[in-house]
């Protein structure tokens, strides 16, 4: 009754699965599939929370995209948290990677100096990296009278020359406060140095009761009316508490020009991407085919269930990275590979132990259950420390901003997780259903006849082994 | 089936140690093992012409555009694999004096010359980065060794002397490590490949994978061990690896025959790190049968203390040392 229930977890997890595996296209991966009905993808809608996947999210290896890591050259903002630099920093790419159009863009910080930004789809490296390459640029404009467009304010600076208003001038100390008397308004306050507390007095004298433009990179981020003349300190208002803390960060940015350089790049066509793809689903299925022959041939009936298994953990896995979603690389789908591979270790592991099991002489039955419940040690040792491997290399991948190396960890470990699962929990319960019909009593399915390999032992000590007995 | 492993174990103790012989020797030569650019920083960048381009040609005309360390060598039709130093790329520099990338250069200087270029690949990897990859790498491959010697002398805590496990089959995974980074090493001279951070990986895996294999024999010496309390131990250790032969030798055909689907249908990019995988996988399936399993008995039967004994004995009487 129970391995009913084993049963139809099995089915119905199975069935999830290919639900989620099963391509939009599939003419795309199986050779003349074009009339297959196409996947909608998953959908679902729970109350606000949505989730939407349409397929497996694949890597710059295999789309194709740049893929940068940018040194942020901290000797140029001395005495400031690294921190807040480096948040301002990626404030300042992701808005000029949106700006620029770029699909799925990721922005993260690696250590304490460094930004990893990943341009999907992205050919024309030179016009991104230029794009991102370039500081924060921050001004202060005022409406030109004749035609009412901004221009970026001039007025004469302490040397007697006219000077652009700019973040030059700013202290890089902008920070969210609270307006006491407007019920906690947040504002957002700035300090200028001598020369920009010079050229901002000029100007706001000159735009009491106008507005004032703050520009970051020629883009408006607030336009607050002048209401004092202001030198050194101000604050700009009527922003939200969130806009406050952004803006804060930006002009942190924009005043602190960062250098940055390019200390690792890694392009790839989007044509070479797919071609691996390509390359990658058939070399999947002649590994699969190849390990089914062999478990087919090697165990017989328990081989073509470990064959059925092994079809399961290949679905779930698979139904795995795209939920997650893992991000798949070369790499890490040589690594779900390989994992096939070793998935059926474990039932390898099993199936010789219910060999020597009907050797010694078990029922059927018996056998089987033998062969799991003793297998299990050495399949649970063996597989943790392949998960202390795969913890590694997600950490030393992770320690370099190798998205490579962690996807192949990533994948592994899934993989061996989920093996785990088809290859014990499915496996038992299939072989269970089956032995319970009469025509499987037969130990020639079972590839039981081979002779049992009989413990070695030398002359002398033959009386002691008597003493024990063979197992019978 | 009934073959007696320990008493030949001092046949394989050779074998091992001939196997690796040549590859170790390589490594200790100058020039030991071939830094991809991941290691020793550098770019790579693959480029396809639409028609074809001479070979020395196109190095004259990476040598006129300033890269006279250019390595260029033939891919497939018309596309060409040309190594280059690391890329200076100090982009806020660039942009503000309106400079050209030294990508730019190139691609804009082999256009000129043989008509469009299109880059299907480039990766520039800076000095910076290329020394922390070699310090992470020993970090990995060591902190790998000491996870699994620590799990193992925990996994095997009931049986006398646990740490015996763990500690000969770190042994026996050192062994495959430097077999397949004597190979490699071998290889490079050969054939130019070069060893780059997925290497690592494989070690890694690699690693991973042998230490599979030979928990599975230890775990069959630790039931027998149980089961057969009182027996010679070379009894239980044959009888052992009589039982799991078959085991080692399906699963290491089963990982083998995958890998070499991927060798022959997979990209060519991973091709070294199949490569990598394949060389490393056969010698963990061999190590666990015939290095792990073998030591395990040495040190039981108290030979190594005996070899450890004679070894430093040795060194007090120069006499005999001819």
């Amino acid at each position: 009754m129970r391995n009913r229930w084993r049963l139809l977890i099995t089915a119905v997890l199975t069935l999830i699965g290919l639900a989620v595996v099963w391509p939009r296209y599939p003419g795309n991966f199986i050779p003349g599939g074009e009339f297959l009905p196409g996947s909608p993808g998953v959908n679902l809608q729970l109350g606000s929370y949505r989730f939407q996947r349409e397929g497996a999210t694949l890597g710059l290896d295999l789309q194709g995209g740049t893929h940068l890591v940018l040194l942020a050259d901290m000797s140029k903002a001395p005495g400031q948290d690294q921190a807040e630099v480096l948040r301002g920093v990626i404030q300042v790419l992701e808005r000029r990677v949106n700006a620029y159009g770029v699909a799925e863009p990721l922005i993260q910080t690696q250590g304490t100096d460094r930004v990893i930004v990943e341009l999907p789809g992205v050919k024309d490296i030179e016009e991104a990296k230029k794009l991102i390459g370039q500081t924060a640029q921050l001004d202060f404009r005022e409406r030109d009278p004749a035609t009412g467009e901004w221009k970026v304010a001039v007025a004469t600076g302490l040397d007697g020359e006219p000077k652009e208003l700019t973040g030059k001038y700013f202290r890089p100390n902008a920070q969210v406060v609270f307006d006491q008397r407007g019920g906690s308004q947040p504002q957002v306050a700035f300090e200028f140095d001598d020369e920009g507390a010079h050229l901002f007095e000029q100007l706001t004298r000159r735009l009491i009761g106008q507005p004032l433009g703050i520009f970051l990179d020629n883009q408006v981020i607030s336009a607050p009316t002048v209401q004092a003349v202001i030198s050194r300190n101000g604050v700009i208002t009527g922003v939200r508490l969130q806009e406050a803390r952004t803006l804060a960060i930006q002009l942190n940015a924009g005043a602190v020009p960062v250098p940055i350089s390019i200390i690792e790049e890694r392009t790839v066509d989007a044509t070479l991407g797919s071609d691996s793809v390509r390359k990658s689903i058939v070399a999947g299925g002649v590994s699969f085919v190849i390990v089914a022959l062999f478990m087919i041939m090697a165990y017989r009936l328990p081989g073509l269930v470990a064959t059925v298994a092994l079809f399961i953990y290949a679905v779930l896995t698979l139904a795995v990275f795209i939920l997650v979603p893992v991000t798949l690389t070369l790499a890490g789908i040589a690594g779900f590979i390989l994992s096939v591979g070793m998935a059926v270790d474990a039932n390898i592991l099993i199936f010789e132990r219910m060999r020597e099991e009907l050797r010694w002489g078990k029922t059927l039955g018996a056998a089987v259950e033998a062969g799991f419940d003793r297998a299990w040690s050495s399949v649970f040792d063996a597989n943790v420390t392949t998960l202390i491997t795969c913890g590694l290399l997600y950490w030393f991948g992770q320690q370099f901003g190798a998205s490579v190396i962690q996807g192949f960890a990533l994948t592994l470990a899934i993989g061996v997780a989920i093996s785990l699962f088809s290859a014990v929990f499915t496996t038992r319960s299939l072989l269970r259903a089956i032995i319970g019909s009469s025509w499987t009593h037969n130990p020639v399915l079972f590839g039981s006849e081979i002779p049992e390999p009989v413990m070695p032992v030398a002359p002398s000590r033959s009386v002691r082994l008597s003493q024990r007995g063979a197992p019978s | 089936m009934s073959f007696d492993f320990v008493r030949h174990r001092f046949k394989f103790y050779a074998l091992s140690l001939a196997l690796i012989v040549p590859g170790v020797l390589s490594l200790l030569l100058p020039g030991g093992i071939r830094p991809g650019i991941d290691f020793s920083s550098g770019t790579i960048m693959t480029v396809r012409f639409e028609g074809p381009v001479e070979q020395t040609v196109l190095r004259e005309a990476l040598d006129d555009l300033g890269h006279s360390e250019a390595i260029v060598q033939r891919s497939d039709n018309n596309s060409y694999v040309i190594r280059l130093r690391a890329f200076e790329q100090a982009l806020t520099e660039t942009i503000e004096t309106g400079g050209r990338s030294e990508r730019q250069v190139i691609v804009a200087g082999l256009t000129e010359r043989f008509g469009p270029v299109e880059v299907l690949s480039l990766d520039s990897v800076s000095p910076i980065v290329a020394t922390e990859t070699v310090w992470y790498s020993m970090l990995a491959v060591a902190a790998a060794s000491v996870g699994i010697l620590l799990y193992l002398w925990w996994a095997f805590r009931r049986v006398p002397h646990p740490v015996r496990f763990g500690a000969c089959a770190v042994a026996a995974l050192v062994h495959e490590a430097l077999l397949l980074l004597g190979v490699f090493s071998i290889l490079g001279r050969l054939f130019g490949i070069e060893v780059d951070s997925l290497f690592i990986s494989a070690t890694l895996t690699v690693i991973g994978f042998a230490v599979h294999d030979t928990i599975t024999v230890f775990d069959r010496i630790r039931e027998n061990f149980i089961r057969h309390a009182g027996e010679p131990i070379e009894d239980i250790i044959n009888h052992s690896l009589a039982q799991t032969l078959v085991r080692s030798l399906s699963t290491g055909m089963c990982v083998i025959l995958t890998l070499v689907a991927l060798y022959l249908f997979g990209g060519v990019t991973i091709r070294n790190f199949i490569l990598a995988l394949l060389i490393g996988i056969v010698a963990g399936t061999y190590g666990s049968i015939f290095n792990a399993s073998m030591l395990l008995y040495s040190w039981e039967h108290g030979e190594l203390g005996n070899f450890f004994r004679r070894f430093t004995g040795r060194r007090g009487i120069p006499a005999r040392a001819t």
